[in-house]
């Protein structure tokens, strides 16, 4: 199938990538562009484990087409980290043993990050609803979600 | 509330420090299965059967073979013949030859130029089926006039006038159980059914594999033990195992699930046949559901004698487990662990392993024991309730300690079950008052943990920082605990040793991060070798010093001298040592390979606390507690890590897990949305206690931690749902619409 010429904006850069119609921007980001930090877990939007910032929404990359990357801003877990040093939520996870495998750790930092960007006072209830579309079969969410609230108290306390 | 015996004072263990991987784990740099390319790679993909059970009459690939981009196909003809027993099972279930023994098994495979292509390639491909009649639930397959699985699949276990469904059989027990049962005030017995759960890793199964005619080759993969799969794939395909070199992505977990092969042959075979070039074969959520793991579906009956008091005399069970179209449940693990927490004087235990059309079970974690604890400790439930006994008093008064001999044959060393029902006594969850349509369930669980074939390495930077190398690799924080062994074993700082997950080059054999292993055992192993290495700096220093190499000893990181009559000398660093080894006599290093015994029994108790909505039978988590016996806890937040992941693995598995089936045997739920495992918003927190009663036979007082923790859930959940809605279930999982069933019919479900 003939490829499609895409100019879109990962993580502050401006990129380009030929992609097949037929692929996603999962597909995109990992076989395109080198990205391989998101992750396929399910490739039906049920895992989180691709979760992505798509013009500022929180999406399941494997539910996006590459080609609808046309123009936009996207935002993967390999730009989280500032230069100097790592986003709080990350930094929380590795103190905090809020990652086991590390394989929904991607996915599960970027939907958290979405949450405090919009609201960084989020009730335990809140933050264990808006992460239940990000699966983790080892840590049983525990220290995940004591991590987050911990970045959040973190987050309220510096501002 | 630890209660520690050893009374070791430790620089290290038990601290928490930040995992050795945690940056590259958070940042997305860590590589797992997937996220590997080569220059001229190619792409597979795998033909599966639709039909639980059909005869392959022809494969006809000529359509797909023409398709531009697709160079190469292969199906069974490309695999030895004269293969036979376990390999020609393993070999069986990589690659289906005259038959297909379930919905998913593997057909044929592609590689191709792209994705797309190779997919395209599978849909080309004609197989013309001769739809046989299939077998899926335990209790069917086990009928004398059942579908036949396999022809001739019994062992010589199998007594006459079984199913030929029935692979092996399986029978033990000690004293008079018929005895036991008359002096018993209370005889109860009950059947209960579990149904097969995935093991439910994020990260699909993925390699990245190339094979050249002379037969050597090499493989990426995620993987729990990559020895195994060298040694399996060198087996199916008539290898020379030292000839594949394959080394370990990072794991994206697997729970047992990865410690077999798939499509890793398949993906071997390809390269060959493509000339050499590197294929990769990554599987999707639906042919992970479909085509790896799951673990066994059990039927089981139980019966068991108490007297009054709560003093258990007698117990009998008979387990039927369902292990796929092959065999191999984990039946003989389940009658082990079944009355393995308690100290009765007779106990019988019977097991069927039975084939189903069905994927071939591969181990999860604790295989066997979820299922045997929650018919037994379910059953232990119920006559507490008849009685009115605590049931963590009868626990106690029936629990099993140091030098009692085991139900199932060997005799405790120093163990902790009655040290951990005491902590759950204790624990305020034990005491918080419930409401209307609450109730709280009890149940403890068992694993015999392992040791196993363990080969590591340790070598002294010239800087003196530390590489340790070990074969088991990383799922859930091993580097850090290793790191920490290591530190404390040199008396140099956590950060100054670096721990390596080597490919099968590179080290004797390893089995695979299974059983509880990676730390009780590379940990065991990593404090030899890295003593041997203190031996030789201790030898050097002697040499310098001109005394006996008995007269230095080695005090946190230091060469001393061992007494003042050894000489009056000024300690020496690891680091000064360490600069100065190629003066000294080269490079130091040490390693060390054995088959690691005296693995510390490991037991775990839970408390579960529900809620039940009468309306529409929906259970909600209230509160969850895990006590367990970690011998030692060498990184606390990690250990707190696998008994919380345990639970919630079991909490699923008794509330919402299942493999569903059609009438066709196909498999009607293979994708995260239908296979439903617990997400973040079903759950609360899951709070811990760690007791350590050290393993005496560990350097550092170990036990493996990983997989006790989800067989407790099963009961403790089945009992506090009684408790709330005095119903009992006795099939899982627990899902809505069985409990509205049982309050409204008092069915329990089976």
């Amino acid at each position: 199938m003939t490829k499609i010429h895409v100019k879109t904006n990962i993580n502050g850069d401006k990129v380009e990538f030929l992609a097949d119609p037929r692929e996603t921007l999962l597909d995109c980001l990992r076989d395109h562009i080198g990205l391989t930090g998101s992750k396929e877990g399910c490739g039906t939007g049920d895992c989180g484990a691709c979760s992505c910032i798509f013009d500022g929404d929180l999406v399941s990359s494997c539910l996006v087409l590459g080609v609808e990357a046309e123009g936009k801003s996207i935002e993967t877990i390999e730009g989280m980290a500032g230069e100097k040093e790592l986003h709080p939520l990350q930094k929380k996870f590795i103190e905090m043993a809020a990652l086991q495998c590390g394989f929904c750790t991607p996915g599960i930092l970027i939907a958290a990050k979405a949450l405090l960007d919009r609201n960084n006072d989020p009730t335990e209830s809140e933050v264990r609803y808006w992460l239940a579309g990000n699966l983790c079969r080892c840590t049983g969410y525990d220290k995940i979600i004591k991590a987050v609230m911990e970045t959040a108290r973190d987050i309220r306390e510096t501002a | 509330m630890a209660k520690d015996e050893l009374a070791k004072e430790f620089k290290y263990i038990g601290t928490r420090p930040d995992r050795p991987d945690g940056f590259d784990k958070v940042t997305g740099k860590a590589k797992y299965g997937a996220d590997v390319a080569a220059v001229g790679m190619l792409h597979g993909a795998v033909l599966r059967s639709p039909y639980a059970h059909a005869r392959i009459k022809s494969i006809n690939f000529e359509k797909a073979a023409k398709l531009d981009g697709v160079k190469a196909i292969v199906t069974r003809d490309d695999f030895p013949v004269g293969i036979d027993g376990d390999t020609l099972k393993l070999l069986e279930n990589t690659i289906a030859g005259e038959f297909a023994y379930y919905d998913g098994h593997a057909i044929a495979a592609v590689a191709a130029t792209s994705v797309h292509i190779a997919k395209e390639a599978i849909n080309e491909i004609e197989v013309e089926y001769e739809v046989l009649p299939h077998v899926i639930d335990v209790d069917e397959a086990i009928k004398p006039e059942a579908p036949v699985v396999r022809e001739n699949a019994g062992d010589f276990s199998v007594p006459e006038g079984c199913s030929p469904n029935v692979a092996s059989y399986i029978e033990f027990g000690i004293g008079d159980i018929n005895s036991g049962f008359d002096k018993a005030d209370l005889v109860k017995s009950g059947r209960f059914k579990t149904e097969a759960a995935h093991q439910g890793y994020i990260e699909p199964h993925a390699c990245m594999a190339q094979l050249d005619h002379d037969g050597q080759g090499e493989m990426w993969v995620c993987t729990q033990g990559h020895w195994y799969i060298r040694q399996m794939c060198a087996s199916v395909l008539g290898l020379e195992a030292s000839k594949l070199c394959v080394t370990p992505s990072e794991i994206g977990g697997g729970f047992g699930g990865k410690t077999t092969i798939f499509i890793e042959p398949l993906a071997l075979a390809l390269s060959k046949k493509s000339g050499g070039r590197p294929v990769k074969i990554v599987m999707s959520r639906a042919e992970v559901l479909r085509a790896t793991g799951p673990t066994a579906s059990a039927s089981m009956d139980v019966k068991i004698g108490i007297t009054k008091d709560g003093y258990l005399t007698s117990g009998l069970v008979e387990f039927r487990m369902q292990g796929g179209a092959f065999g191999g449940s984990p039946v003989s693990e389940a009658l082990q662990c079944a009355f393995a927490s308690y100290n009765m004087p007779a106990v019988h235990h019977i097991g069927y392993d039975i084939l189903a059309n069905r994927p071939r079970a591969a181990a999860y974690r604790a295989p066997g024991s979820p299922m045997a604890a929650f018919a037994v400790e379910s059953l232990i439930d119920e006559i507490c309730t008849d009685l009115n006994l605590d049931p963590i008093d009868v626990r106690l008064k029936n629990a099993v300690k140091e030098g009692d001999k085991s139900s199932y044959g060997p005799k405790f060393k120093k163990i902790g079950l009655i040290e951990t029902l005491e902590a759950t006594k204790d624990h305020p969850n034990y005491s918080i008052s419930l409401g209307d349509n609450q109730g709280r369930g009890v149940a403890a669980g068992y694993w015999m943990n392992h040791g196993g074939e363990t080969s590591v390495s340790v070598s002294l930077a010239e800087d003196g920082s530390v590489n340790v190398t070990v074969g088991t690799p990383d799922i859930g924080g091993s580097r850090a605990s290793i790191a920490l062994m290591t530190a404390e074993t040199y008396g140099i700082p956590y950060n100054s040793v670096r721990v390596n997950i080597a490919e099968t080059g590179a080290l004797g054999f390893n089995e695979p991060t299974h059983g509880s292993r990676a730390t009780l055992a590379s940990g065991k192993a990593v404090y030899e070798a890295a003593n041997q290495t203190i031996s030789e700096m201790c030898k050097r220093v002697a040499k310098k010093w001109q005394i006996d190499p008995d007269a230095v000893l080695w005090d946190n990181g230091y060469a001393k001298p061992a007494g003042p009559n050894a000489g009056d000398f000024s300690p020496i660093s690891i680091k000064q040592i360490a600069s100065e080894m190629d003066q000294t006599g080269g490079p130091i290093a040490g390693h060390h390979e054995a088959s690691i015994r005296g693995v510390g029994h490991s037991f775990g108790v839970h408390i579960a606390d529900v809620e039940v909505d009468p309306e529409t039978g929906r259970i909600t988590v209230l509160r969850y507690l895990v006590a367990q016996d970690a011998g030692r806890a060498i990184h606390p937040s990690y250990v707190e890590g696998q008994f919380q992941g345990g639970a919630v693995q079991g909490i699923g598995w008794a509330l919402n897990e299942e493999y569903v089936y059609g009438t066709d045997g196909c498999l009607q739920n293979a994708a995260f949305l239908d296979y439903r495992i617990p997400v973040a918003s079903d759950l609360p927190n899951i709070d811990t206690v760690i007791v350590e009663v050290p393993n005496p036979d560990h350097p550092f007082g170990v036990r493996g931690v990983g997989e006790t923790g989800i067989a407790p859930p099963l009961p403790a959940l089945a009992n506090a749902v009684a408790a709330a809605t005095n119903v009992r279930l006795r099939s899982l999982p627990m899902s809505p619409a069985k409990v509205l069933k049982a309050i409204k019919t008092g069915s329990d479900g089976c």
